[in-house]
């Protein structure tokens, strides 16, 4: 199981603040979950995580590029910090 | 240059509740700290922000990798300046204009250490840590954009 987290203008825009999506077999990356969210819930979700800015973090830690993920990962989604 | 022989205290709050600048100071210098310079920042909520009159201010952020990222930044300011101790308050929920929003402090034996970073921390703080603005004004309400002055004060340090 993964606990994936929507923040702010995101989480806005899909309605959803978090979500456990199911492990699958065979494992997942990063951009495959973003493909599979999208095309498991559909055009609205696509356009928002399409979004050019959107950060992606894995483990509370940002994720430049595409990454391998692991059963029990935490990813969120988010738009540019607006901090300080 | 070399960092101190004690590794600094580092201190990370996120909090709704307003802070005292002071008892925050006085904080600082506990211990082993006091020597030298102290350095700090109070950013206040903005009364207008691209000409609209801000009504309510309110913060929202990812609990867990805030503390984290804003302990990452002052850790890697202390790779860069021999700091004593470094110290960030920073709040979230409903903020009204005039109220302090984040608090940055750093103790240093030298005053250029304490000056560079604390300027450090709050340029990172500003394009890393996972906090986002809502504006709500004159019945409206809305997302503040990401300054591109923002990113290019923080990019200065990738230089030295």
């Amino acid at each position: 199981m993964l606990k994936v987290l929507f923040f702010a203008r995101v989480r806005e825009q899909l309605g959803c603040a978090s979500l456990d999506y199911d492990w699958p077999e065979g494992g997942l990356d990063l951009d495959a979950l973003q493909a599979r969210l999208c095309a498991e819930r559909g055009d609205s979700w696509c356009e928002v995580l399409g979004q050019d800015n959107i950060i992606r973090a894995v483990n509370q830690v940002v994720a430049m590029d595409n990454r391998v993920l692991c059963d029990g990962d935490e990813v969120a989604f988010f738009p540019p910090v607006t901090g300080g | 240059m070399a960092g101190p022989a004690q590794p600094p205290r580092i201190t990370v709050k996120v909090q709704q509740q307003d802070f005292d600048v002071g008892q925050l100071q006085a904080a600082l210098l506990s211990g082993a700290a006091a020597e030298g310079a102290v350095t700090t920042f109070t950013g206040y909520v903005r009364r207008d922000n691209e000409s609209r009159a801000v009504e309510v201010l309110e913060l929202e952020h990812y609990p867990g990798m805030t503390e984290a990222s804003i302990e990452a930044i002052a850790l890697q300011a202390a790779t860069r300046w021999p700091l004593l101790a470094a110290s960030v308050v920073h709040r979230v929920g409903a903020l009204s204009p005039g109220d302090q929003i984040v608090w940055v402090g750093v103790a240093s034996t030298h005053r250029e250490a304490a000056f560079s970073a604390c300027e450090f921390i709050m340029d990172y703080l500003k394009t890393r840590a996972p906090f986002w603005k809502k504006e709500y004004c004159e019945g409206s309400e809305h997302w503040v954009s990401a300054r591109r002055s923002d990113s290019a004060r923080a990019d200065r340090w990738k230089q030295g």
